[in-house]
């Protein structure tokens, strides 16, 4: 009986954050479009609904009932698993990350690397499609991808351990806990770890496979990607894969450094907004973040993708483990 | 100067300039027309979909002098001429214009000595079959019934520019 509530409340819990997390961002993907539209003078979808509104969910109800296309030197088998992988990893992030204080799916003690493998995980469904695709452009943008998503996921990887120093410890609830001083806003972790903030965000657009990062896609180049080949309901389930993924980077960069659920001041009409209205608040607007940077920034050439990641991030975030941990070191010796 | 360089990049002070920007360009007046439901003005000039007019008293101005077949570069417009049965006047017993050739250049409109066949103001016609674009004389004809109103207004107005 214990058994069977405790599993019955991971599944409503579960379905909740997917059921709110799926409309989020089916209005994430239209407030894409239309900022976009809107830096380039256009209207963005406006047709259906009013102001557009139910844009997601036809474009939704068209791929769900268009035929999918299986080309016929496709690898079958691989072919359709691969947009299940990057859904279903993508989606499977959410699972601990915190809306609120202690609302997460599951409270794990190392929240930030299961993220982490998680995310890391999501490239496979990208060079799945694109091996089992068959087809010249597919395999050059699996190719582009994995070398990209690789190289981020080093200085990402660092950035988070300067994270970690500062709260001391894995668990995302915890990491938020530590950022929740007296200075409101000015204790969260993006203002002593700007520069890592920034790093944290480039490589998320990198790891995102977002522009100006989106070698992966480049419609000039490669037409589209590694999707190519993908029609329907598999093409479907890539573009929700990578939107998640993007809001789910998104979530991780208000987590790490912009206080999670925190109220940005400790003081009474702010603190009356619950938590998840912050949350929100934040992962919104670094979604809008994401957008005007598609909007205004060019495509990076391969090699420039490639030295900024190794060349540049790399040493800097390298360089900024050794020093935070220095000056943790330090200001805990004369704590003392 | 390596430096300068360097710490400009590094500030990324070009994406903040560029963030400003395009914001700025975010709230401004959007440039897209709502088509259908929005238009642009038109000049009396638009060469639009073709038409034959009639005089206010209900007889056909088309004469089938025939200038208009034979100005068209396109050779989209064939005319054939017999005298009327009832008055014996030389009038037009085929006017066609096949709309996939015509290319709107307008010249069928200068040529017309009688302001007979003009191109109106509607540009709406798209239709589902190649077929439908080859206008008879009937089909020109009621064109310039619906369009007269425009059509005589676009004239008076462009009437002292000529």
């Amino acid at each position: 009986m214990e058994l069977l509530l405790s599993i019955l409340l991971i599944i409503v819990k579960s379905l909740a954050i997917l059921v709110v997390g799926l409309v989020l961002i089916a209005y994430y993907i239209l407030v894409d479009r239309k900022v976009w539209a809107a830096v380039q003078l256009r209207r963005g979808p406006n047709v259906v609904g009013p102001w557009g509104l139910w844009q997601s969910f036809a474009d939704m109800i068209k791929f769900l009932v268009k035929e999918p296309i299986i080309p016929d030197g496709a690898n079958k088998g691989v072919f359709l698993i691969a947009p299940l992988v990057t859904a279903t990893l993508a989606l499977a992030a959410w699972a601990v990350i915190p809306v609120n204080d202690g609302w997460a799916v599951a409270n794990l003690n190392v929240g930030v690397l299961y993220i982490f493998a998680i995310s890391s995980l999501g490239v496979y469904g990208i060079i799945m499609g694109g091996w089992a695709s068959n087809s010249k452009y597919p395999f050059l943008a699996a190719l582009r991808s994995a070398a990209q998503m690789v190289s981020y996921e080093v200085s990402i990887g660092f950035v988070i351990i300067t994270v970690l120093l500062c709260a001391g410890s894995l668990n995302l609830n915890d990491i938020v806990r530590a950022q929740d001083t007296k200075l409101g806003l000015f204790g969260w972790y993006w203002l002593p770890l700007f520069p890592m903030f920034v790093i944290f965000f480039i490589s998320a657009l990198a790891e995102t496979n977002r522009p100006p990062f989106d070698l992966v896609e480049a419609e000039s180049e490669l037409v589209a990607g590694f999707m190519v080949e993908y029609s329907a309901s598999q093409y479907l389930l890539f573009m929700l894969g990578e939107y998640v993924a993007i809001v789910t980077m998104c979530a991780l960069m208000t987590v790490l450094f912009f206080g999670g659920w925190l109220p940005p001041l400790n003081i009474a009409p702010f603190t009356w907004v619950p938590g998840v209205i912050w949350f929100v608040l934040k992962v919104s607007w670094f979604f809008f973040l994401f957008a005007m940077v598609k909007a205004f920034v060019p495509r990076y050439r391969y090699d420039q993708l490639m030295r900024l990641g190794w060349k540049v991030f790399l040493p800097i975030s390298l360089v900024a483990v050794v020093v935070v941990a220095g000056v943790l070191q330090f200001v805990v010796h004369v704590g003392q | 100067m390596q430096i300068a360089s360097a710490a400009k990049s590094l500030l990324l002070k070009e994406f903040v300039a560029a963030f400003f920007l395009s914001f700025r360009y975010l709230l401004k007046p959007k440039a897209t027309l709502n088509y259908p439901h929005e238009k642009n003005p038109q000049s009396p000039r638009y060469r639009g979909e073709h038409a034959l007019r009639r005089y206010p008293n209900g007889e056909e101005r088309c004469i089938a002098c025939k200038l208009c077949e034979a100005i068209c570069p396109a050779q989209a417009i064939t005319i054939e001429a017999a005298p009327r049965g009832n008055d014996g006047t030389r009038r037009t017993t085929r006017y066609d214009i096949d709309m996939t050739k015509c290319i709107y250049c307008g010249f069928c409109q200068e040529a017309c000595p009688v302001d007979a066949i003009v191109e109106g103001p509607n540009s709406e016609f798209a239709t589902e079959t190649r077929e439908e674009l080859f206008f008879d004389k009937q089909r020109l004809l009621d064109n310039g019934a619906i369009w007269e109103r425009e059509i005589a207004r676009n004239i008076a107005a462009d009437a002292p520019y000529r």
